[in-house]
């Protein structure tokens, strides 16, 4: 395994395995009123993420708030093509879980260190869900080996 | 999980093919959660089979729509069962349209036949459609510990905090499911111990009005987020709507989906019962500098004092709160440059109808409007720039999704912006 390959275990929430670019927010997320399910933004007034994307992006996160569509709103990206490939999470509610299920993506929590401090926007992100297991390439890392090589 | 004969049975199959996708939808939410068994559920709140423009076009297959709405969306199952007359007590909340002033929510004759198409088919498998966000007010009363499975954010946290009923948020896909089944997994609010407040919130200023307890619960959803607060301190008896208020906020700004107020509310007789006897893990004070800095929050989205858009009815006005209304209005006009929307429940509105209030709002240039709202419709009158409101979860979530200005105030400052087309609201 590559040495900067950080890894953390974690419980599945939804099984399967996928990879991705990780978009990371220390503040949880609307689904319903806080999201547009058509093209995966969110769209929250005071949210820091607010009009960003989360299509194709493994979703960091603490959890999910707000109203009881949380599900359904997640559900409609799943058939929009506008989903997240993975979730990681810190905080079990019914709204994520329910969320996970629908969208049928790879979805893991309780982590052995809290992903929110371990993974940044941008990292490379790998989600084992069934092995409970997340694989993380910094980014910083990532670049700085492209710029060692490019100075060899 | 453990499974019992019957839950087994349903799983296997033996109850239909309905019934087995529902069963096999809750025990992958149950293994997400964690949970070990079920709870018997004896009443259920959702929104069954619910359709729109882009479900219709989204499931093409052929067969009875509901059917395939409500096994494609709502089981989410490959395949499309039919869905059998349903047993368990269920109740449809909130829809998308008024089907008597759907013309006034300019919505398209379209969203009305697909309303009116679910509606009945959802009536036809012997689901009461209360159409509100407040089942409480309309005769869905729980009884006090009560395995209930409820949608709709500000009901939940009535339901566990207010009349001592259980549920978590559900979603549409667990509500559907539990329909079917009379099952919901036995995690979080089912259980004792998940009940107990975690958070202490002092409060130091009085707190009376209904816009003070909106501002309270925001502030309440800010704080703690998800977990349960309890509050203690300066408070009036809060009644119905204060509730109703405070638990719709504190469910928007965070996710609050149970509250304590000591003296007040069923499971909080003291302090200590309400934490377990155990210590809160953080404490916060809520004084004169922590709600005005709510009350910018919610007025954040505020600038131009021209008002040209008044709605009320978030949650769902109650008589009380409609008869208000038309004490506010006082016989007068509203102005030329605004609209009032009045939203509540259908049951609500034969009443103010029968006492004449519907028709005082009418006179005045109003409408009282039934099954939804603005946000829920995503719909204002046309050219709104400017929106004035008295609930803070409408607040929270309209400008978002209209992309409009808002003012947050009382529901006198919004009459006074209706009547005047200027927002004049004050800080407390």
């Amino acid at each position: 395994m590559n040495p900067t390959t950080i890894v953390l275990h974690g419980r599945k929430v939804v099984g399967g395995c996928a990879e991705g670019e990780a978009l990371v927010t220390t503040q949880t997320i609307s689904g319903w009123g806080g999201v547009n399910p058509m093209i995966g933004t969110v769209i929250e007034t005071r949210h820091e993420l607010r009009g960003q994307s989360f299509k194709d992006k493994v979703l960091v996160f603490p959890g999910a708030k707000g109203s009881s569509g949380w599900s359904a709103v997640f559900h409609m990206t799943r058939l929009a093509n506008a989903a997240p490939k993975a979730l990681v999470f810190n905080e079990m509610t019914t709204k994520i879980a329910l969320g996970a299920v629908v969208m049928r993506i790879p979805s893991i929590t309780d982590l052995d260190r809290d992903p929110l401090e371990v993974i940044e926007t941008g990292d490379w992100v790998k989600v084992d869900a069934d092995r409970g297991i997340v694989e993380i390439r910094k980014a910083a890392a990532r670049s700085s080996r492209a710029e060692t090589s490019a100075a060899v | 999980m453990k499974l019992t004969d019957s839950e087994q049975a349903m799983l296997d199959g033996r109850e239909g093919a309905a019934r087995q996708k529902a069963m096999q939808l809750l025990v992958r939410y149950a293994e997400a959660l964690g949970a070990e068994r079920f709870v018997e559920t004896t009443n259920v709140a959702g929104v069954p089979g619910t359709s729109n423009p882009f479900l219709e076009s989204y499931y093409l297959e052929a067969g009875d729509r509901y059917d395939v709405v409500y096994s494609r969306f709502d089981l989410d199952s490959d395949e499309v069962v039919e869905v059998p007359r349903i047993t368990v007590n269920s109740c449809h909340l909130q829809g998308g349209i008024d089907p008597e002033n759907w013309q006034t929510l300019g919505a398209k004759p379209e969203q009305l036949r697909i309303s009116q198409a679910g509606e009945k088919s959802a009536a036809n498998h012997g689901i009461k459609i209360l159409k509100t966000c407040t089942p409480y007010l309309v005769g869905n009363v729980p009884a006090r510990g009560e395995h209930c499975a409820w949608m709709e954010s500000s009901a939940v946290v009535y339901c566990n905090s207010v009349l001592a009923a259980r549920t978590n948020t559900e979603g549409r896909e667990s509500t559907s499911a539990a329909m079917l089944t009379g099952r919901i997994p036995d995690w979080g609010f089912h259980q004792d111990s998940y009940r107990l407040a975690t958070h202490r919130i002092d409060v130091e200023i009085p707190v009376e009005s209904v816009m003070d307890w909106g501002m309270l619960g925001y502030y309440a959803g800010d704080m703690v987020g998800e977990r349960i607060p309890v509050l203690v301190g300066k408070y009036g008896q809060p009644d119905l709507v204060r509730h109703k208020h405070f638990g719709a906020a504190a469910a928007s700004s965070g996710g609050v989906e149970m509250y304590h107020v000591v003296g007040v509310t069923p499971e909080a007789p003291s302090l200590e019962s309400a934490l377990g006897g155990r210590v809160p893990r953080e404490t916060h004070r809520y004084g004169k500098a922590e709600q005005r800095r709510i009350y910018e929050i919610l007025n954040a989205r505020g600038k131009d004092p021209n008002v040209d858009f008044v709605m009320l009815g978030c949650p769902h006005h109650s008589l009380d709160q409609i008869k208000e209304v038309c004490r506010l209005l006082g016989g007068k006009r509203i102005s030329a440059n605004c609209r009032l929307w009045i939203f509540t429940s259908r049951a609500v509105r034969a009443v103010a109808d029968r006492e004449g209030y519907s028709k005082l709002i009418r006179d005045a240039g109003g409408v009282l409007l039934t099954d939804t709202c603005s946000a829920i419709g995503q719909t204002v009158p046309p050219g709104t720039k400017v929106v004035a409101l008295d609930s803070a979860k409408q607040t929270h979530y309209l400008p978002a999704i209209m992309g409009i200005e808002a003012w947050f105030g009382t529901t006198q400052d919004c009459i006074n912006a209706a009547l005047t087309g200027r927002w004049n609201g004050v800080a407390p």
